[in-house]
Parts: C-alpha cells; sequence; structure tokens
C-alpha cells in the first residue's frame, strides 16, 4: 500500500474525531449526546485498529478492542439505562449557550494546531498531525466539561477526552505501556459511572445536575 | 526477600485481607502491622539499597519520599485506630465502610509507594491515577451530601489533571523517540535524564506545561487547588492527613522528576520561573483566604496549599540553598501538619462540630489536645524553635542571595508568611483560649503518634543529624 494512502487514512480517521467531538458541543438532549460519543468511540477503535496496522504492532489491536467494546457498546447503553431509568432530564442543561461554545471550541481546534504543528516539525510524520488532532479532542472534550452542568454530560466530556489521550498514546510509535494505560482509564471511568450509581447522586438531589450539589456549599467556606 | 518486595508487597496483600477481613477493631490493627512492616521495609531500602532496573529506582531523591511516606503513613494508621473507634461509636461509620476504608488505606499506601519508586514514568501515571481513585472513595466516606460533592469535585478536577498529565507524558515520550529509540526505553527516567540534552526543546517545553498543570493540580497549586479544601474537609480526618502529609508530596515529586529532565536539556525553558510563580501565588491566595475560613479542617487544608506553594517556590529558585530548604520544610510540613490534623480528629469529635465559632477553650477543658494543637499551629505557622522556621528562614535567606531582580520575590515571600502567620494567629487565640464551648467530656485519644510528630518537628529546629544534613544537601545537589 502506498504510504501516502497509510497517512490519509489514518488523517481521516483522527479528523473524524475532532468532528464527532465538534458535533458533541451542539447537542441538545442527553440521550442523542451518548450516541454520537458511542460514533466516536467506534472512530476510536478505527483509528487506533489502523494505527496497529500500519505501524505493524499487533498489540494496539487489545486497545482498539477495549475501546469498541467497553466504549462504543457497554458504557453507551449503560448510560442510556441510567437516563431512561432515573429519568433525568433529557435537556441538556449548559452553563455557556451553543454559539459560543462553538466558536470557542473552533478556537481550541486552531489553538492546537498552532501549538502542535511547529513543534513536531522533526517528528514522525504520521504521529504528528495525529498529535495535533488528539490535542483537540481533548481541549474539545475539557470545553464541554466546563460548559455543562449536568453530571451525566460532564462524564461524557471526561470519556471524550480520554479518547483524545489514547489517540495520542496510539500514535506516538511504539509507545510502551498503552495497553495498560487504556485498561487504567477504563477503570477510572467505570468508577466514576459506578460512582454516580452508587453515591446516589439522583437519589439525594433529585437530578444530576452539579449545581444542585454546590448548594450544599452554604454556610461552609 | 528483599525490602524493595516487602515495601511493595505488604500494602497490596494487606489491602486484599483487609477487603476480606469482617471485624474492624482487629481490622485497624492489621491496618497497623501493615504499615509498621512497610515502614521497617523501607528504613531497610536505606540500609541496604537495590539496583534500580528498568522498572523500579532507588537513589537519594526518592528515598527521602519513601522514608517520609511509610512513616507518616504508619503514624497515621496508629491515630486512625483510635479515631475509627469513636465514628464506630456514634454511628457515623458501619462495618462495612470500614472494610472498605481499611482495604482504600493499604491500596493508597501502595499506590504512593510505586509512583514513589517506579523509573517508569508511564507506571509512575498509572499509580498516581490508582493513588486518587482510592483517595476518592475515602472522601466520599461518609455519604453526607457534602462529603459526595467533596468526592466528586475532587474526582472531577483530579480526572482531568491525571489527563493533562498523561498527554505530557506522552510528549515527553515524543521528544524521547527519535534519541532513545522506540519501546520500554523511551519510558525510564534513568535513561531519559542521561540522554535528555539530545532531546527536542520545542517539545519537552510543551510536554513540562502539561505535566505541570496536571500534576500541579494534586500538588494544590493555585490556580488549580479548588478540590483540596473540600476534600480534606468531609473525609475522615486520618485521610485528610495523608492526603496533606503525603499525597501532595507525591504529586511534588513526579513534578520534581521531570523538571529534572528538563533541567538536562540547556536548550529547554527553565522550569524554575514557573514553579516560582505558581508557588508565589498559591502562597499569597491561600495567606489571604485562611481569614475568611469557618471549619477548622478548611483552615489547616488552606494551610496545605500555602506550604505547597512555599514548597514549589523554593524548589523553583533551585540551587544547593533554596533545594535543601524546600526538601526540609516538605519533611517539616508533612510532619506538623499531619499532627495538627491528628488534633484536629480528636476536637472535632469531643465538641462534634468542625465549625471555628463553635470550639473556643480548648486548653482548658481538654489541657492535652489543647495545647497539642498550640504547639503544631505555632510550628506550621513558622515560629522558632520549630523545623519550619528554620525550613522558612533558609528559604528566606536563599532568597536574598539571588542576584538582582529575582531578590525582589523576598519581599512578596515574605509578606506571604506574614499574612498567613496572622490568619493562623487570629484563629488560634480564639479556638485555644478563653471559656471552653460545650463538648467537654475526655477524649479517648492516642496521643503518641501527635507527641512523636511534634517532637520530631521540634528536634529538627534545634539539632539537625549530620548524616541527615549531608543527605539532603546531596539530594539539593542532585536538583540542580
Amino acid at each position: 500500500m502506498s504510504p501516502h494512502l497509510v497517512f490519509d487514512i489514518a488523517h481521516l480517521l483522527a479528523g473524524a474525531m475532532v468532528l464527532i467531538s465538534l458535533m458533541m458541543l451542539y447537542q441538545d438532549r442527553l440521550t442523542a449526546l451518548i450516541k454520537v460519543f458511542a460514533l466516536q468511540a467506534v472512530a476510536l477503535a478505527a483509528s487506533v485498529a489502523w494505527q496497529a496496522y500500519a505501524h505493524d504492532a499487533p498489540h494496539l489491536y487489545v486497545t482498539a478492542a477495549i475501546a469498541l467494546i467497553f466504549k462504543a457498546i457497554a458504557l453507551p447503553l449503560a448510560l442510556q439505562r441510567m437516563v431512561t431509568r432515573l429519568g433525568l432530564h433529557r435537556q441538556v442543561e449548559t452553563a455557556v449557550a451553543t454559539g459560543p461554545t462553538m466558536l470557542a471550541g473552533l478556537g481550541l481546534v486552531g489553538l492546537s494546531l498552532v501549538i502542535m504543528l511547529p513543534v513536531t516539525a522533526t517528528s514522525d510524520p504520521l504521529a504528528r498531525e495525529d498529535l495535533a488532532f488528539a490535542l483537540s479532542v481533548v481541549l474539545l472534550g475539557l470545553l464541554m466539561m466546563v460548559t455543562r452542568r449536568n453530571a451525566v454530560s460532564q462524564i461524557i466530556g471526561f470519556m471524550s477526552m480520554e479518547n483524545g489521550l489514547i489517540l495520542a498514546a496510539t500514535g506516538a510509535r511504539g509507545m510502551p505501556l498503552v495497553v495498560e494505560i487504556s485498561v487504567a482509564f477504563s477503570v477510572l471511568i467505570a468508577f466514576i459511572v459506578i460512582g454516580v450509581v452508587l453515591f446516589h447522586i439522583r437519589e439525594r438531589f433529585d437530578t444530576v445536575d452539579v449545581d444542585a450539589l454546590d448548594r450544599f456549599r452554604g454556610g461552609r467556606s | 526477600m528483599t525490602a524493595m518486595t516487602v515495601l511493595l508487597a505488604t500494602p497490596a496483600l494487606a489491602a486484599v485481607l483487609l477487603a476480606l477481613w469482617p471485624a474492624y477493631r482487629s481490622g485497624a490493627w492489621i491496618n497497623v502491622l501493615a504499615c509498621a512492616i512497610s515502614f521497617g521495609a523501607a528504613v531497610g531500602l536505606m540500609v541496604h539499597r537495590p539496583e534500580s532496573g528498568a522498572l523500579l529506582l532507588v537513589d537519594d531523591l526518592n528515598s527521602v519520599f519513601v522514608l517520609l511516606n511509610s512513616f507518616v503513613a504508619f503514624t497515621t494508621a496508629v491515630f486512625s485506630a483510635t479515631y475509627i473507634a469513636h465514628e464506630v461509636e456514634s454511628g457515623r461509620l458501619n462495618s462495612l465502610n470500614l472494610r472498605a476504608y481499611h482495604a482504600m488505606y493499604q491500596v493508597l499506601l501502595f499506590a504512593m509507594t510505586l509512583a514513589l519508586v517506579s523509573n517508569n514514568l508511564g507506571v509512575m501515571w498509572v499509580a498516581i491515577e490508582v493513588a486518587t481513585l482510592s483517595t476518592v472513595l475515602m472522601v466520599g466516606l461518609y455519604r453526607t451530601p457534602e462529603a459526595i460533592e467533596a468526592a466528586w469535585k475532587y474526582f472531577m478536577l483530579g480526572s482531568v489533571g491525571i489527563a493533562l498529565a498523561l498527554f505530557g507524558t506522552i510528549l515527553v515520550y515524543m521528544a524521547a523517540q527519535p534519541v532513545v529509540g522506540e519501546g520500554q526505553d523511551g519510558m525510564v527516567w534513568s535513561v531519559l535524564v542521561t540522554r535528555a540534552a539530545q532531546f527536542d526543546p520545542a517539545l519537552l517545553n510543551l510536554a513540562f506545561v502539561f505535566l505541570l498543570l496536571g500534576y500541579g493540580t494534586k500538588v494544590g497549586l493555585s490556580p488549580l487547588n479548588a478540590w483540596l479544601p473540600d476534600a480534606h474537609a468531609e473525609g475522615p480526618t486520618p485521610i485528610s492527613a495523608v492526603l496533606s502529609g503525603l499525597l501532595l508530596n507525591v504529586a511534588l515529586y513526579a513534578v520534581l522528576r521531570f523538571k529534572m529532565l528538563l533541567a538536562a536539556n540547556p536548550a529547554a525553558l527553565a522550569p524554575g520561573p514557573l514553579l516560582m510563580s505558581m508557588g508565589l501565588a498559591s502562597l499569597l491566595i491561600a495567606g489571604v483566604m485562611l481569614y475568611r475560613r469557618r471549619d477548622i479542617k478548611r483552615l489547616f487544608a488552606y494551610s496545605s496549599i500555602e506550604h505547597m506553594g512555599l514548597i514549589a517556590f523554593a524548589f523553583g529558585i533551585g540551587g544547593p540553598l533554596a533545594n535543601f530548604a524546600g526538601l526540609l520544610h516538605m519533611v517539616m510540613h508533612s510532619l506538623t501538619k499531619s499532627a495538627i490534623f491528628f488534633a484536629v480528629g480528636h476536637v472535632a469529635q469531643v465538641k462534634g462540630t468542625q465549625k471555628l465559632s463553635e470550639i473556643r477553650g480548648l486548653t482548658t477543658s481538654h489541657p492535652a489536645l489543647g495545647w497539642s494543637l498550640v504547639i503544631g499551629t505555632l510550628a506550621i505557622a513558622g515560629l522558632p524553635p520549630g523545623g519550619v522556621f528554620m525550613s522558612e528562614f533558609l528559604l528566606v535567606t536563599s532568597t536574598f542571595e539571588q542576584p538582582f531582580p529575582l531578590m525582589l520575590l523576598a519581599l512578596p515571600l515574605v509578606v506571604g508568611l506574614l499574612i498567613a502567620f496572622g490568619a493562623l494567629m487570629l484563629k488560634l487565640s480564639a479556638i485555644a483560649f478563653g471559656a471552653p464551648s460545650p463538648g467537654t467530656a475526655p477524649v479517648k485519644a492516642s496521643y503518641l503518634p501527635m507527641v512523636v510528630h511534634l517532637a520530631l518537628v521540634l528536634m529538627a529546629g534545634i539539632y539537625l543529624p549530620a548524616p541527615l544534613v549531608a543527605w539532603f544537601q546531596h539530594v539539593a545537589g542532585l536538583l540542580g
């Protein structure tokens, strides 16, 4: 296969992840947001599998499989069930309106290109643009975490941020411990999701709106 | 069996055992025993230092941290045993909570030790992540709305910090890969530090920014400290002691390792000014915030932010004297702050509240406890003859010795120290003296951990043994 095609497919998949991150920013229903997140996890799995093939690194297939099974199928199903069973407000409550958020998101993508491309000029070309895309996904995930009030959408923001990190880790040629790191991250996410259920955030607060948590700060400082 | 195996295996096995052990009272003593064995192993590590490999590394720098870590973990376990007995009697915790608590305590100890002795940057990252997870569970242990809020906030901010740190670690690998080659070696710190001079400086700079933001969140440096006061105030007090005294240090240790990496590359940016500005900002902001605290545990949590700022500032200045001061200050802060939290834990139990306004006249109603708190607070505020005074004095003098524009930083440093001193004195006089507030029942406390810590701190202020000075001086040299 020509090396150009290898690059192009890798960039196509990584670019798709950035686009999907932007798509997440304007979802106004939790169920739709969860579906878009699942789509991003599929794109991540495809991207990691492609890196595994292109770099001839079979252990990365494990990471791809984790992304596909855990993040594209199991977690969205669990979150979906949680949202319907708890009867959460389906509406995503935003702290900042969608328009400015999208503009900020575009700015962040530009920022990560400006930061990453010059400093990686000497690196492996396959890793180079992937890293810029990965930083965009990380920053967009962070943006989503700060602009949403709802705990479930914050979790999704965090998971999408983590997708970006896995993309960066698999893009770095021959990086050790990638599989271990993706497992560690999966544990972290599972903890967060279980935490929401186990800590009975809903039971105690009637809503997963994080603003409700803030109310309990009254009188303490 | 080597000391290293014992050091790592004891907490790992104890965590499993304690998760399955049904009786909480004996569980508490198993916890103490496991910590004692770990401490013994850490001392063994000093006597006979193992060869460093690709996975584990023991040098003069991290042996300071390992020894301090296992010592404070041990004394905190002793304190915890009496503390939780009271919590069970008052019905705040049940035996299932306590099983989780004891198991997580050992998981935390394991993760912190692994982060300290790991030579592989990826393993270090995973270990710090596990440490974060176990403390989140412990912070949320009481299941009150406040505790859940604190745990959630800590969880979210801690996870973001962890994520940024991973991105920085990946960038370090990317910088190393063209020089060191692909695979395991690209993540081994001792390999990286010898070859760092050839790394691409731009990539290394960017990596350090992410690492400083990421691990800096866990150190509690301003402006990334929002999680810290909540997590300290709402969890069980032994956890506040371990968080302040140990976990912040472990995160700082990670920052220091990367700082050494950058220092080895002459073309990379100097990490000092970044650390100095974050440190000074933490000192000044936390100092001012101290005045408005109404909760005793939050008060001392802000004081931890202040002291972590001082330590970061000291390492930021660099040079043998300031590094020595930073290292000494770190040890003194860990010992003093955990002693204060031991006292505060019992105070909150006898008074039934953490509100500063409802705690009065402690030296009258509980002389031993009250005076220990007074001594501890005076020591942490930096009064002689405490060890904290000595390290702060060294820090201020070494700042004055800097070349012209840098020496001006001594001014905000001294102002910050005075602000914090004033706040602590104000709060202390209110809670320690005057007519006692209700809640005069005698305490069932073991004063031993508190007394040992305070005695060590006072001793260090008067006389530092020569081998210790030589050891710290060597480490200060290593840090550059």
